[in-house]
């Protein structure tokens, strides 16, 4: 079945026009025990299907171990976008984007095709200040209104910064992973798996804990 | 698992320069709040023609966190995010500009200029003001609250409900939104117990659904005391206030919905507000300052109800223009 009706098509291949250049969407799956593969790669193959400039590459967790290394995907499903350079920019999604998460799926296409939008000048001196390796997690659902703002922020810096590198996860999907780091409110932001931040923070937020990092 | 899309397309496209708040602008009206009532004042003032921006933490206000609306005259049953999507659309087809995710952190005024700073660093100014930014959760204020925010202790439930799959909930709370967070957790949780200090004061008509929910306890007249834990909260104590026992109830989550305080933010000090710090306002939605207006949830104006929020930010935009008119 089709997740995007004609309508939904059509206005996400306008958005797609405003993309700037080719956009690679890498996808880890593996065979077996993975609930949510499937509808993440039909949903990965529809949204290829709207643009000329999206490309959908399939790879195999156990297989393609160097890659997976290389982008740090250690779960399935798991989504590395990479710019028109093939270039790993930081930012991947655990867990399928589906619900409120589309919204900071696509805007996040859009950022790594060099869509860029702007900061205030103070936040962007500051974001690229960081000079330590910096992982942020952002668990969400997909039920969550204000979680893709906590995400989008997130992989914005990531996509500034290469030090940072940022990524989604759907706390259904990866619940051990959600119980380690004791998530039961979401947006919940994990830095250096180290930090909490909970809700929908403001970059300011996120920064004052990345700066604390050493 | 909902694999459901729900598109914000807006946020995805890059906004027109005519969408954008402009520093330099001197505007009629400044909004801040992008809930009902922010979003109906600036409909109206743009509607009388006045150069009319707004500015918010986020598109929509707390109706993103309402999971049904069934009460607003002409919409039956809509999420509401459905209809905080309709709302803003309504807004942004009149190109008013809407600075999203953004908080107001310092008010000044400059001769006849109100000057408003952002958590950025970035300035607006604007002849008049309106404050409609809302309110935020209550708290119960009770030990172990703050210890397992986030841990068990939830304020959100149409976010969090998936996290709470067959497992065991508590709600505090006995208005509306309790009953709705009680009945949506009932989907997906083994049990659902409700617990409030008085009696339910909800509507009749989720009341009795309440009530037919096999899945659902109900404690009246039953205090909170303490919400305990290890890592994560365990259980709450509970004193039943008719009998004077005490009991613990064990359960993995604790969704409060025991309504919300007014976030005055910086204006706390700057306006007169009642006892319950909520904004002191005149009929025609006048604050203590001249040119500062405010509307809905953040004023006394009694019933927090989004038909409320909207109709009262409707007035506050009529009185904003019948007060720009009479100074010039």
């Amino acid at each position: 079945m089709k997740m995007f009706n004609e309508e939904i098509q059509d206005q996400l291949r306008e958005i797609f026009g405003d993309l700037k250049g080719d956009v690679t969407i890498a996808l880890f799956t593996k065979e077996g025990e993975c609930a949510t593969c499937e509808e993440t790669l039909s949903y990965m193959q529809e949204v290829e299907e709207l643009s000329d400039k999206i490309h959908l590459e399939r790879y195999d967790l156990d297989k393609d171990t160097e890659l997976a290394e290389k982008y740090g995907v250690e779960m399935v499903p798991s989504i590395v976008l990479l710019d028109s350079n093939k270039n790993y920019r930081g930012i991947k999604f655990n867990g399928i984007p589906a619900g409120h998460e589309i919204n900071s799926f696509i805007p996040a296409l859009l950022e790594v095709s060099g869509n860029e939008s702007e900061l205030p000048k103070e936040l962007e001196e500051r974001i690229m200040k960081i000079d330590k390796p910096i992982n942020i997690k952002v668990f969400i659902t997909l039920s969550c209104p204000h979680c893709p703002g906590a995400v989008q922020k997130a992989h914005k810096m990531a996509l500034m910064n290469p030090m940072i590198q940022a990524e989604m996860i759907e706390a259904e999907t990866f619940g051990e992973l959600s119980m380690k780091h004791n998530v039961s409110g979401v947006p919940k932001i994990v830095i250096n798996d180290q930090y909490d931040l909970l809700g929908n923070q403001p970059i300011q937020e996120f920064l004052n804990t990345m700066e604390k990092v050493s | 698992m909902s694999f459901s899309f729900q598109i914000d397309l807006k946020k995805g496209t890059v906004s027109k320069d005519t969408e954008k708040l402009n520093p330099d602008i001197l505007y009629d009206l400044l909004v801040i709040g992008g809930g009902p009532a922010g979003l109906n004042a600036a409909l109206y003032a743009k509607r009388k023609g006045l150069e009319v921006g707004i500015i918010t933490k986020r598109k929509g206000g707390l109706l993103l966190d309402t999971s049904v609306v069934d009460n607003y005259l002409g919409i039956k049953e809509m999420s509401g995010e459905s209809i905080a999507d309709e709302f803003l659309r309504h807004v942004e087809a009149l190109e008013v500009p809407i600075k999203d995710d953004s908080e107001v952190v310092g008010y000044t005024k400059d001769g006849e200029e109100h000057l408003l700073t952002l958590y950025s660093g970035e300035m607006f100014k604007a002849k008049t003001i309106l404050i409609a930014t809302g309110s935020n959760p209550r708290h119960l204020g009770v030990t172990g609250e703050d210890l397992y925010a986030g841990k068990g202790v939830a304020y959100c439930a149409i976010c969090d409900a998936p996290l709470f799959k067959n497992k065991e909930v508590l709600i505090a709370g006995g208005g509306n939104s309790a009953v709705e967070a009680a009945l949506d957790l009932a989907k997906v949780a083994t049990s659902v117990t409700l617990v409030h200090r008085s009696q339910l004061r909800a509507d009749a008509i989720l009341t009795e659904k309440l009530k037919e929910d096999p899945k659902i306890k109900v404690h009246l007249e039953t205090q909170i005391e303490e919400i305990f834990g290890e890592a994560a909260m365990k259980g709450i104590r509970v004193l039943h206030k008719e009998t004077g026992e005490k009991e613990e109830l064990y359960a993995d989550g604790l969704f409060i919905e025991i309504g919300h305080l007014p976030n005055t933010g910086i204006f706390k000090s700057l306006l007169e507000l009642n006892d319950r710090g909520e904004i002191l306002v005149d009929e025609k939605n006048r604050t203590s300052l001249p040119g500062v207006f405010a509307a809905g949830d953040v004023t006394t104006v009694p019933y927090k109800q989004i038909v409320i929020a909207a109709s009262d930010g409707a007035k506050a935009a009529l009185g904003v223009n019948e007060y720009l008119n009479s100074h010039g």
